[in-house]
């Protein structure tokens, strides 16, 4: 996604008042960001917590700021600096995590990103993660009253298939057999291994593509509904505390809903000991497209 | 621009705002006394002697909020009302500025190390307004560090990143009392004086006396002519000669390859306070002044003391 993220600040982010900081990193990716920008694209090295530091200074005078690292780099390292001076203040920074769950795959476990969502919810600080790359354009461009954190993947599409117009919530394929909620990239993991099943053997998948699950990013209606009628599947690259199936079953239990059954896939770190690809961690956690079909089935005839 | 003196009544303003300051604390039973009393006089040359409404103003020693409360109190900005309610319940005025519900507070600040990057942040938003030429362009950023927090990295970070991008209109104050939580700045990390610290980085640097008030006054006026007024011998390779590892065959002078990239008449200037923690009570120059309140017994002797020597 960083192309398409590189082309979106290019395309609608080029203003006088706009400044990208980046912490040393965007090699074959921000090059044209970097020339659209000019003097307002500045490396700030490899000194994270200065950098958030500069971006709310720099947001306090009316600056639409940009803070770019890898992303555990971006969230995890600076924290205390997006907890006080952005969080605290409001000011309507944007961090933009690359990599999140295993997409630094076998760079190892310090290049991961498993609690960001949860991490940066905590603060109010709201987390977008694009589904697919045409996301992102209108993530960014929605009005925010604070700080967000954008998670960056890497984008799955069936073949032949076209992205829906963009809402935090989104059913990308229809079901019958339940309804799965997949956090950011892996809507489009799913909805490639479960497309070929018919329609009333498979659960609806829905992108959840915002959180905390406030505001507009509050679950629909039909998703409810569905919820409550049959098995919920949640599946996230991300730990299982503060993601997005607590968050989903907070929902549920505060609005006095029960789904049937809650079956629950997320990150579960290095079980093994071992490293590898981002598929290869999604194996070890069962998030792998054919894991994912097992269990459906699996699900259908118990 | 900074004023060319002192206002005449400076002296008497400075009395009655440290009886103030001293008062502020003794009816909260406040501790921080120490870092407030410290760094009061070159937080009162700031706010009425040298900003304008330009500049903007980061006190990123967070635990020297009272100081900042009395003196926007002295300059108008705060009533006696609201101050009155420092640390009590409901309060806008908390022990650390919670950023927001004062006057020209701009950021949140407590923890050590954020204040340096914040006001950088500031200054190179003041210097893209100035080069667009937007309103507000002349301003000037003022950032009051203490010495203890000079051992937190960010700081360091950033004062890399302002030499590199040579914001010259970024000034930063750091209150050098030689006193931190739990012990000397000499005992605990070995540094008892920062400004050749700063100096070797490639910063403008001044060491001033932190409790005359002229002296600071004249160091803050230097930095808006900053430019014309560094000699030469201040930022070449260094007159002290440190010798290099044992069997170097050339003594080590100075680091001209760090300052090599950064434009000799753009950097941004420090001035070092050299201060007195808990400057005139019982306790100055003690580790207690960093944390206890005052006594009854004690805060009535202070009073006193400035009140008859016109210093505490």
């Amino acid at each position: 996604m960083r192309k398409a993220f590189a082309q979106a600040i290019i395309q609608n982010f080029s203003d006088d008042d706009c400044f990208f900081l980046t912490g040393d990193l965007g090699f074959m990716a921000l090059e044209e960001v970097r020339d659209a920008l000019g003097e307002r694209f500045i490396n700030c090295g490899v000194a994270e917590q200065s950098m958030i530091g500069i971006a709310a200074g720099l947001a306090r005078e009316g600056m639409h700021v940009f803070a770019y690292s890898i992303a555990p780099f971006c969230y995890a390292r600076p924290f205390e600096q997006i907890r006080n001076d952005l969080a605290l203040t409001r000011l309507p920074v944007c961090l933009v995590g690359n990599g999140g769950g295993y997409g630094y795959g076998y760079m190892g476990p310090t290049h991961h990103a498993l609690e960001d969502c949860a991490v940066m919810a905590a603060l109010g600080v709201r987390c977008l993660v694009p589904a697919f790359d045409a996301d992102i354009v209108s993530q960014l461009k929605a009005q925010r009253d604070g700080p967000v954190y954008l998670r960056l993947g890497y984008e799955v599409m069936p073949d032949g298939e076209n992205v829906l117009s963009y809402a935090p919530w989104r059913c990308v394929l229809p079901g019958s057999q339940g309804v799965l909620a997949a956090l950011g990239p892996l809507a489009g993991v799913a909805w490639k291994a479960l497309s070929d099943l018919d329609e009333a053997t498979r659960p609806a998948v829905w992108a959840v593509t915002e959180l905390p699950l406030e505001g507009r990013a509050q679950p629909p209606q039909a998703f409810l509904k569905a919820a409550e009628s049959d098995t919920l599947y949640v599946i996230e690259e991300h730990a299982k505390q503060g993601g997005l199936g607590m968050q989903i079953s907070y929902f549920l239990t505060a609005h006095g809903l029960q789904p049937k059954r809650l079956i629950h896939r997320h990150a579960l770190g290095y079980p093994s000991g071992r490293y590898g690809s981002q598929s290869f961690h999604r194996k070890e956690c069962e998030l792998d497209a054919n894991s994912l079909r097992v269990l459906v089935l699996q699900r259908k005839t118990p | 621009m900074p004023h060319e003196a002192l206002p005449r009544d400076f002296s008497k303003v400075l009395t009655t705002v440290r009886q103030r300051l001293l008062r502020l604390h003794y009816e909260a039973n406040a501790g921080h006394i120490g870092g407030n009393l410290s760094c009061l006089d070159a937080m009162l040359v700031l706010h009425l002697a040298t900003m304008t409404e330009a500049d903007r103003f980061v006190l990123s020693k967070g635990h020297a909020a009272g100081a900042l409360y009395v003196s926007l109190w002295a300059k108008g900005l705060l009533s006696e009302e609201i101050l009155a309610t420092f640390c009590g319940e409901g309060t806008t005025l908390p022990g650390h500025p919670s950023g927001s519900g004062v006057p020209g507070l701009l950021f949140p600040t407590g923890s050590l190390g954020h204040g340096p990057s914040l006001a950088a942040g500031l200054a190179l938003a003041l210097r893209h307004k100035r080069k667009t030429g937007k309103p507000e362009n002349r301003g000037r950023v003022y950032c009051l560090c203490s010495d203890g927090e000079w051992q937190e990295g960010s700081c360091w970070e950033t004062l890399n990143f302002a030499l590199r991008h040579e914001l010259d209109n970024l000034v930063i104050l750091v209150d050098q009392n030689g006193l931190q939580g739990f012990g000397s700045t000499a005992e605990v990390i070995g540094i008892s004086d920062l400004a050749p610290r700063f100096e070797a980085f490639g910063a403008f640097v001044q060491s001033v006396d932190g409790h005359d008030p002229e002296s600071i006054r004249a160091a803050l006026a230097t930095s808006e002519h900053a430019s014309s007024a560094i000699p030469e011998t201040r930022f070449g390779v260094s007159e002290t000669i440190v010798h290099g590892a044992e069997g170097s065959p050339e003594p080590y002078r100075g680091i001209p390859s760090l300052q090599a990239g950064v434009t000799q008449n753009r950097r941004p200037h420090i001035v070092v306070l050299r201060t007195r923690k808990g400057y005139g009570l019982h306790f100055e120059g003690k580790l207690e002044s960093h944390y206890l309140p005052l006594t009854r017994e004690q805060y009535e002797e202070g009073i006193q003391r400035i009140q008859t020597e016109g210093r505490l």
